[in-house]
């Protein structure tokens, strides 16, 4: 719970990171929903938002962000966002078209919100996956120090690199 | 070269030079990340504003932040070891011929943003042509990604997934894993 002395003893760090992690935040979901007029997508929104979180746990210790993703929620996470993919594939079949065929989204119209709406889907579900992933594999690596007796001592990446066992 | 990506190319060399000669491994990872950095500026400059925008994500941001973690698990410094004569000039021969092997291979290349290259008469035209079209959406690099292409996306979605179901597996993390466990269990 409580964040590494090093870190604890760095309030600019801290404040810092306070207020730019609710803005990498804001940031990676701008990337994720305006990716289909600039630049970015899910997969660079993904990664930007576990970026974000990532910063959180390096200020604020693992455990704190372990209260709001845990490791178990990452990895249904990771599996959700893949099943959204293709779930949308599969109702594009439902509907009518081919597998991934967005226009079919959309009987209505010519298919032009079929192919916004698919894409919108298909990038979330990018972007959900890409995220669980990277929080899970930072957890991995993280949790080898916790592994070792079970009881967490002190978050380990917020701590001084090179204070483990050699 | 213009001076910019010149500048940019300098600095890129004069880090690898020094991320390859420090032994200070915390240093290494650090200086990695602004490795990435550079080589995103230099993709900004090349109009891949996509590959920039990944390149300073995952090579700056998260795979600094995995260096790291993994060094947090050994010692800060790298170990002092003796080596033989034959063992510290191969490697600087390794990598001099694999360097001039590529050189090599940019020879045969279409001029950089050459537009007679082969690449801009195959399917570019068409693609540049019928997104607007077809897909409606401003940003060709996204349509190909997510629609003409979201068969191979859809692979590499599972590439991902696979990947980090790899890394829980190998790595573990169980220690979290199962505390949270017990918490669900108790809630």
């Amino acid at each position: 719970m409580r964040p590494p002395s090093r870190v604890r003893e760095m309030p600019i760090l801290r404040v810092i990171a306070r207020a730019l992690v609710p803005v990498i935040l804001l940031f990676g979901l701008y990337v994720q929903f305006h990716g289909d007029f600039g630049p970015g997508g899910g997969f660079q929104a993904g990664v930007i938002f576990a970026a974000g979180l990532i910063i959180f746990a390096l200020t604020f210790g693992v455990e704190a962000l372990r209260q709001v993703v845990s490791v178990v929620l990452t990895e249904r996470l990771m599996a959700a966002g893949v099943l959204l993919y293709g779930a949308v594939g599969i109702l594009a079949m439902f509907l009518g078209g081919e597998f991934l065929n967005y226009s079919a989204l959309d009987p209505l119209t010519t298919g032009h919100h079929g192919q916004h709406l698919g894409i919108i889907a298909i990038e979330l579900g990018v972007g959900i996956a890409v995220a669980a992933t990277i929080m899970r594999v930072y957890y991995a690596f993280v949790g080898r120090r916790l592994d070792g007796d079970g009881e967490a001592t002190e978050p380990a990446l917020g701590a001084e690199p090179g204070e483990g066992t050699p | 070269m213009p001076p910019v990506e010149l500048l940019l190319m300098l600095l890129l060399l004069a880090t690898v030079i020094v991320v390859a000669r420090l032994k200070d491994l915390f240093a290494a990872a650090m200086l990695t990340g602004i490795a990435s950095l550079l080589a995103a500026g230099l993709f900004v400059l090349m109009d891949a504003v996509d590959v920039a925008f990944t390149e300073a994500a995952v090579g700056a941001g998260v795979s600094t932040v995995l260096f790291l973690g993994a060094l947090s698990l050994t010692s800060r410094r790298e170990k002092q070891q003796e080596r033989t004569r034959i063992l510290r000039i191969l490697p600087i021969v390794i990598v001099v011929a694999t360097g001039a092997a590529l050189i090599y291979g940019t020879w045969d290349m279409p001029a950089y943003g050459d537009p007679d290259a082969v690449i801009h008469h195959h399917l570019a035209p068409d693609l540049i042509a019928e997104t607007e079209e077809k897909i409606h959406i401003p940003n060709i690099v996204t349509a190909i990604l997510a629609s003409f292409r979201g068969y191979d996306t859809l692979g590499e979605v599972v590439v991902i997934f696979t990947a980090g179901v790899g890394v829980a597996l190998l790595l573990g993390g169980l220690g979290l894993r199962r505390r949270d466990a017990g918490t669900e269990e108790e809630s």
